[in-house]
């Protein structure tokens, strides 16, 4: 190990500063959420060594309604997530093994509306919930969140599919198994790495939105990231807090990047690299 | 005349076919197993219901928002006035557009944040990517690393920016002191150095995105054309410009579509950051269409501006889809 370190020396030297590049703001936001009210007033960088404080932390859990707020961004990411990877699953399923009228277009499209820009959707998706008098924020972020997400999910798991050999599905059928007992008996588990990344993507849209969610919710239906964001008030911001609020945000993508770093980048490098 | 030299023709044809299909239906039965797709036995409506739920999402969720987006076009609503009351003005909104200084100015705005941003993501990216490809230990870490920008949230990405480059307890000041003497700046309170400043977040939060695709490309090369290349004596310098770059050119083509449409589709940092001031030195289109909305309440023409958004979008979209769409081709397994 030592060797090889010496070998690439200028290598790793490149790779540390770049990777200290991109953790330090990470880090200060952390760090920062321990600070109390003078350390973070203070204009000298402390990195490592104060006596930290759980306050910011206190203090979001018990004067905002943060349980609330977190049982929100829960409930909308996990049902966005399932509701994508059931019902994109169902459609690249199809994509991938049938031949039918219309295919090439619904392909096409499904690529042409992945990217539909946020500000797009704004403006109708408020006259929408204004019109109709919808008033399940929730339900309408889960529904919206989920349409964002299926074109990216649909195009990922095709390309799972189309890895999976089809003699496993032909002894099914020729078994007598309907579509849907070959969709959910026999591909399901084969599938699991493909619901993985797809459900990385979905998630880390669902759960990071702002937005919509911003425009959509309202006193008892802000998701975490709105609530964050009220943090900034006219009489200042509260940074102490908005550090402890983002630092909650991130931890799970966070954890899903340390765990599934090789799906995200197969996921990622997918629609640059296999095209 | 024509009809009967062609008739039999394809007569003979369809024999041929069919006789094929018999000796491949043969074979699958006593040897080998079967090579075509399963075809949903049961009615060919099959491969329908199992599209049907996600398209009705997204016909619901997208196009509908999309078409929507056109409707509110043609209408002068604002917000707290019903829509039913809102008068018609057919294209006025649009010939207003076109006259508008405040859209010419965002339009600059989004094109210069993304000449540089883009220009320095790029080059960055490559760059890096061509020093550090080779296979290392550990490397998985550092990929991992990598990648923690684009995942965590764009409102966290904003609110952490906006924390360093404050004017009074910003780090940023604090070290451009220390280490170079120089004086402290407000950073989000002047237009340049705003603009500066959400180049340079753009910039720490996209450019491992471009370093992880290229790598993946680069490592995806064929090995055989580099030895080559190596054996024909190119050196260091020809390898790069004239085999890799050529080679993985597609790639890099992609990854630049994709950069523009975020460019286009990005606001939440900026309005997490500096809400798109101060003046309109940092309003991205996207960004526009949001304050325009929603800050100056005007829906309507908000909505005609977003259709402009839309077809660049639409636009840069079919570009991409043009040079790759893995699900154009039909089952070919």
């Amino acid at each position: 190990m030592k060797n090889e370190f010496a070998r690439h020396l200028y290598h790793y030297t490149a790779l540390i500063i770049l990777a200290a590049i991109l953790l330090a703001p990470i880090w200060v936001m952390i760090s920062t959420s321990f600070k109390d009210e003078v350390l973070v007033q203070d204009a000298t960088p402390l990195w490592f060594f104060f006596v930290p404080t759980f306050d910011n932390y206190a203090s979001i859990m018990t004067e905002s309604k943060f349980d609330r707020y977190l049982t929100n961004s829960v409930i909308v990411a996990l049902s966005a997530t399932f509701l994508t990877l059931l019902l994109g699953g169902f459609c690249a399923y199809a994509l991938a093994r049938a031949d039918f009228r219309g295919r090439t277009m619904m392909a096409n499209s499904t690529l042409l509306v992945r990217m539909v820009p946020p500000a797009v959707l704004a403006v109708p998706a408020y006259a929408f919930v204004t019109l109709s008098g919808v008033d399940n924020d929730l339900l309408t972020l889960i529904f919206l969140y989920t349409a964002i997400s299926l074109p990216f999910a649909i195009w990922l798991l095709f390309g799972f599919y189309k890895q999976i050999p089809v003699e496993l599905e032909e002894a099914a059928i020729v078994d007598g198994a309907t579509p849907l007992q070959v969709f959910f008996r026999v591909l399901m588990p084969l599938m699991k790495s493909g619901y993985a990344v797809a459900g990385i993507f979905t998630l880390r849209i669902a759960w990071n939105e702002f937005i919509l969610a911003l425009l959509l919710t309202g006193r008892n239906t802000r998701t975490l990231p709105v609530a964050a964001a009220g943090f900034i008030t006219e009489e200042g911001v509260e940074w102490g807090r908005i550090m402890a609020m983002g630092t909650l945000i991130v931890i799970p993508p966070l954890l899903f990047t340390f765990f599934a770093a090789k799906q995200i980048i197969a996921g990622m490098t997918a629609g640059a690299v296999k095209g | 005349m024509r009809g009967a030299h062609t008739a039999p023709r394809s007569a003979v044809v369809h024999d041929g076919d069919r006789g094929q299909k018999m000796t491949v239906l043969e074979k699958q039965t006593t040897l080998t197993p079967a090579t075509k797709p399963p075809r949903f036995e049961p009615g060919f409506l099959t491969p329908y219901a199992f599209i049907a739920p996600a398209t009705i999402v997204m016909l619901g969720g997208l196009l509908y928002p999309v078409v929507m987006a056109f409707y509110l076009s043609f209408y002068d609503w604002e917000i707290g006035r019903d829509l039913s009351e809102a008068p018609f003005v057919s294209l006025d909104h649009f010939a207003r557009m076109i006259q508008d200084p405040q859209v010419w100015e965002v339009l600059w705005v989004t094109i210069r944040f993304g000449f540089w941003t883009i220009t320095i993501e790029m080059t960055l990216g490559i760059t890096l990517a061509l020093l550090l490809e080779k296979p290392i230990r550990g490397a998985s870490i550092f990929r991992t690393i990598f990648i923690l920008p684009l995942m965590i949230s764009p409102v966290v990405v904003g609110l952490v920016w906006r924390y360093l480059f404050d004017a009074r307890i910003g780090w940023i000041n604090y070290y451009l002191g220390a280490w170079f003497g120089i004086e402290p700046q407000v950073w989000l309170g002047d237009p340049e150095l705003a603009f500066f400043a959400i180049v340079f977040t753009d910039i720490w939060q996209w450019t491992p995105f471009i370093f992880i695709i290229v790598i993946a490309g680069l490592q995806a090369l064929p090995s055989e054309v580099l030895e080559a290349s190596d054996i024909d004596g190119a050196n260091w310098y020809q390898q790069i410009f004239l085999v890799k770059l050529p080679m993985i050119k597609s790639i890099l083509v992609i990854a630049l579509l994709m950069r523009l449409i975020d460019v286009f589709r990005g606001l939440e940092v900026m309005l997490i950051m500096t809400g798109g001031g101060p003046g309109r030195s940092t309003e991205l289109l996207s960004l526009h269409i949001y304050n325009r909305a929603f800050e100056t309440q005007q829906l309507g023409y908000a909505s005609a501006i977003s259709v402009l958004l839309i077809l660049v979008v639409f636009g840069l979209s079919l570009a991409i889809l043009k040079m790759a769409n893995p699900m154009k081709t039909k089952s070919d397994v």
